[in-house]
C-alpha cells in the first residue's frame, strides 16, 4: 500500500506542482477548502515571501500523503478518529467552516422557496417519500404548489467530506438512516443518481427536473442554485449564511472529541444552520522536519489572524475567536526532536 | 578506375545483402527489439502491480468479489458485480447502436456519397474521433440527458409501465435521464468515428476492379456491398469493431458523467448504474486501505475482461480468415 501512496504522491506532485520551491510549505488533501487555502497562500506569499503548495486531491489522498510523510500537512473534511491520531502521532485542528444545503430544481420554486425538516430529508434520501406532492412535504409548505413528480435524488458519487457531513446529519435526525445507511464519506445510497464532485452534483441538479441534492453552500450560491431551508434543532428555519453557520460553531463543545473532531450538525442554538462542518488540518506531533512544520504553523497563525475577510469573500466561515485560541493552544503539542514546542 | 568502381559496387551490393556488423543495422535491430520488449515489460509490470494491489481484496472476498452486489465502504465489504455488469451492458448497448451506424456511414461514404459530400462528412467523422471524452461527457450531461429524460425516458416509461419483461427492462423508476442506456448511447457516439473511419479506409483499399466487375455482371449496390465488399474487408472490419469495443469497455470520464454512478444492481437499463472505470474514477481520490485494494482489484478484472474480449476477437478473426 505504501508504494501506491508514494506513487500516487509522485504522480500528484508531477501533475499539480510545476514549480515547487524547497522553502515552500507543502500540503495536500480536501478539495472543499482549496479555494480559500489558495487565496490565503497568495496573500501570505505577498506578506512573508513564503509560498504554499497545496494539492487538492481529496481528503483520503491528504490522509494518505501525510501518513506517507510526503507533505508538511494533510487536510481532511471528515475528522480522523482520536485513536488513529494517537496511533499515527498526529494532531488535528479545524481551519475554516462551511455549511451544506439541500439544492433543489423544482419548476416554480425559487431560492429558499421550500421548507424541509431533517426527518423528511431522511425519508426523501431513503426513497420512502417518492413524490414532491407528498403530504409530509405539503404540510411543511402550505400555499406552495408542488408538482406531482417523482423526486430525483442526487448524491456525490466520489468519496467526499460533504457526503460525510450530510450523512452524519441524516443519521442524527433519522433513526432509520442511522441503522440502514450510516455515516461515511461514501455510503450505499438506496435511491438516486451520483454526480462527481460538488460541481457534478450542482450540474446534475441543474440539468434534471424535480431533483434534490446536497452541495456546499458556496457552490449553491455561486451557481445560483435554489435550496431548501431546513428546520434546526430549536425548530426554526434560519437562512444559511455565515451568521447561522458560526452560531453552530459557537454553541458546540469543541473539547468533546480529540483533535476537535466534533460534529457541528444539529446544534441547539436557536439561530444555528443545522448542517455545518469544519475542515481539518493534520500534522505530526513530532515532525521529521520541525523547521518546516514551524513555517506551516506560522502560516496557519497568520490565516487565523488576517484571513477572515478573505474567507468570508469566498463564502467560507471563519472559526470563532474562542476556537482559534483553543487551536493555538493545541499547537503547543507539536514539538521538535528535543521535545520543545515549535510554536 | 573501372576495377575500383566495380569493387566499390560489389561492396555496396554486399552491404545491402548482408548486415554489416559495424554498421547501423545491428543498432537498429537492437533498438526495435528494445522497443518491443519495453511494451512487454510495461504490460507485465502493470499487471503485476495491479494483481499485487488487488490481492488483499481477492483474498478477503474470494469469488464474492466478482459475484457480490454490495459495495459498502462503511463495513469494508466489496462486491463488484454491479460494476462488471454495468461495464458489459454499456459496451453491448454501444455496440448494438454504434456498429450499424459506423458501417453504414463507411459504406455510404465510400460507395454512395457524391464526391462533394464525401470530403466534409469524412472530415467530420475524423474530427469526432479527436474530441476528448470529457467533452462527450459534458455534452451528454448538459444537452443529451435532459432531452433524453423528457422525450424518451418519461414517455417510454409511461407506455411500458406494467407490461411483462419490457415493463421491467425499460421502466425508469426515477426518470432523471442518467443511466445505463444513456451511457451506452453516449459510448456509441464515441466509438462511431473510430469504427467508421477505419472501415472506410478498409473499403477504400479494395481494388476498384473487383467492384466494377461486380457491377459489370449486373449486381445492385446492395449485392456489391453484401457479397463483394463486406467479405473482402470483413476481417479488418471486425478488427475495427474490436478497437471500438476496447474503447467502450474502458471509457471513463464520459461514462462517469452520464451513467448515474449508482452502486446498485437494477433490472432496468433506464436506471442508474456504474462501470468498473467510472467506479474507480469516482472513488480513487478518497479511498483508503481495503477500499483501495478493491478498486485496484476491479481494475484487474477490467484488464481480464478486456483480455478475454480481445482473445475472442482473435478467434473470430481467424475463423473468418479460414472461411
Amino acid at each position: 500500500m505504501r508504494t501506491f501512496a508514494i506513487a500516487a504522491a509522485a504522480f500528484a506532485a508531477i501533475s499539480f506542482t510545476p514549480s515547487a520551491k524547497a522553502a515552500d510549505i507543502t500540503g495536500a488533501g480536501a478539495t472543499f477548502p482549496f479555494p480559500i487555502y489558495a487565496k490565503w497562500a497568495e496573500a501570505y506569499k505577498a506578506a512573508s515571501g513564503v509560498g504554499l503548495n497545496y494539492q487538492s486531491i481529496g481528503s483520503g489522498g491528504g490522509i494518505r500523503q501525510i501518513r506517507a510523510k510526503t507533505v508538511d500537512f494533510g487536510a481532511t473534511d471528515a475528522p480522523v478518529k482520536g485513536e488513529e491520531l494517537t496511533r499515527d502521532g498526529m494532531i488535528q485542528f479545524p481551519m475554516v467552516m462551511g455549511g451544506v444545503v439541500p439544492a433543489l430544481n423544482i419548476q416554480g420554486i425559487g431560492q429558499r422557496g421550500l421548507k424541509l425538516t431533517g426527518p423528511v430529508l431522511g425519508e426523501i434520501f431513503l426513497g420512502s417519500i417518492k413524490k414532491w406532492n407528498d403530504p409530509k412535504i405539503m404540510a411543511l409548505n402550505p400555499g406552495v404548489s408542488l408538482p406531482d413528480a417523482t423526486i430525483n435524488v442526487v448524491y456525490r458519487s466520489d468519496g467526499s467530506g460533504t457526503t460525510f457531513v450530510w450523512t452524519e446529519y441524516l443519521s442524527l435526525v433519522s433513526d432509520e438512516w442511522k441503522t440502514k445507511i450510516g455515516t461515511n464519506t461514501s455510503v450505499q445510497w438506496p435511491v438516486g443518481v451520483g454526480g462527481r464532485g460538488n460541481e457534478g452534483v450542482s450540474g446534475t441538479v441543474k440539468q434534471i427536473a424535480n431533483s434534490i441534492g446536497y452541495v456546499e453552500y458556496a457552490y449553491a450560491k455561486q451557481n445560483n442554485l435554489a435550496y431548501a431551508l431546513v428546520q434546526n434543532k430549536a425548530g426554526n428555519f434560519p437562512a444559511p449564511d455565515d451568521k447561522s453557520f458560526q452560531a453552530a460553531a459557537v454553541s458546540a463543545n469543541w473539547s468533546a472529541a480529540p483533535g476537535f473532531g466534533i460534529s457541528l450538525n444539529h446544534q441547539a442554538a436557536p439561530e444555528a444552520w443545522p448542517i455545518v462542518s469544519a475542515t481539518f488540518i493534520l500534522m505530526y506531533a513530532k515532525p521529521a522536519d520541525p523547521a518546516k512544520s514551524q513555517v506551516a504553523l506560522k502560516f496557519f497563525d497568520w490565516a487565523f489572524a488576517n484571513g477572515d475577510k478573505l474567507a468570508l469573500d469566498l463564502e467560507y466561515v471563519p472559526m470563532p475567536d474562542a476556537v482559534k485560541t483553543m487551536v493555538r493552544t493545541s499547537w503547543k503539542g507539536i514539538t521538535d526532536t528535543a521535545g520543545k514546542p515549535i510554536f | 578506375m573501372v576495377a575500383v568502381y566495380d569493387r566499390a559496387y560489389q561492396n555496396a551490393t554486399r552491404v545491402t545483402r548482408r548486415a554489416n556488423p559495424f554498421g547501423f543495422d545491428p543498432v537498429f535491430a537492437a533498438l526495435s527489439k528494445a522497443a518491443a520488449i519495453t511494451v512487454l515489460v510495461l504490460l507485465a509490470g502493470i499487471m503485476a502491480s495491479m494483481i499485487y494491489g488487488g490481492l488483499p481484496a481477492f483474498q478477503t472476498f474470494g469469488l464474492d468479489f466478482l459475484t457480490g452486489t454490495q459495495w459498502d465502504t462503511m463495513n469494508d465489504r466489496y462486491g463488484g458485480l454491479p460494476a462488471i455488469i454495468g461495464t458489459l451492458l454499456t459496451a453491448l448497448i454501444a455496440m448494438l447502436i454504434g456498429v450499424p451506424l459506423s458501417i453504414g456511414t463507411a459504406i455510404y461514404l465510400t460507395q454512395l456519397a457524391p464526391a462533394w459530400f464525401k470530403g466534409p462528412v469524412g472530415t467530420a467523422v475524423e474530427l469526432l474521433a479527436a474530441v476528448p471524452s470529457i467533452i462527450y461527457g459534458m455534452w451528454g450531461l448538459f444537452v443529451f440527458v435532459p432531452l433524453f429524460a423528457a422525450y424518451f425516458q418519461v414517455p417510454v416509461s409511461n407506455v411500458v409501465e406494467g407490461m411483462p419483461i419490457i415493463g421491467t427492462i425499460l421502466y425508469a423508476r426515477s426518470p432523471s435521464g442518467l443511466g445505463i442506456l444513456s451511457a451506452g448511447i453516449i459510448l456509441a457516439f464515441m466509438i462511431v468515428p473510430f469504427i467508421a473511419s477505419l472501415t472506410r479506409d478498409m473499403l477504400d483499399q479494395i481494388p476498384t476492379v473487383l467492384r466494377e466487375s461486380a457491377y459489370g455482371i449486373g449486381c445492385t449496390t446492395w449485392e456489391v456491398v453484401r457479397h463483394v465488399l463486406l467479405p473482402q474487408a470483413g476481417v479488418s472490419i471486425i478488427g475495427a469493431i474490436m478497437l471500438g469495443l476496447g474503447r467502450a469497455l474502458g471509457e471513463t470520464m464520459a461514462v462517469t458523467f452520464v451513467i448515474g454512478n449508482a452502486n446498485r444492481l437494477s433490472p432496468s437499463i433506464m436506471d442508474p448504474g456504474s462501470t468498473i472505470a467510472s467506479r474507480i474514477a469516482s472513488e480513487f481520490n478518497e479511498a483508503l486501505g481495503l477500499q483501495m485494494n478493491a478498486l485496484i482489484g476491479l481494475g484487474c478484472v477490467l484488464f481480464f475482461v478486456t483480455f478475454v474480449v480481445l482473445v475472442i476477437a482473435r478467434i473470430l478473426v481467424s475463423r473468418v480468415k479460414q472461411y
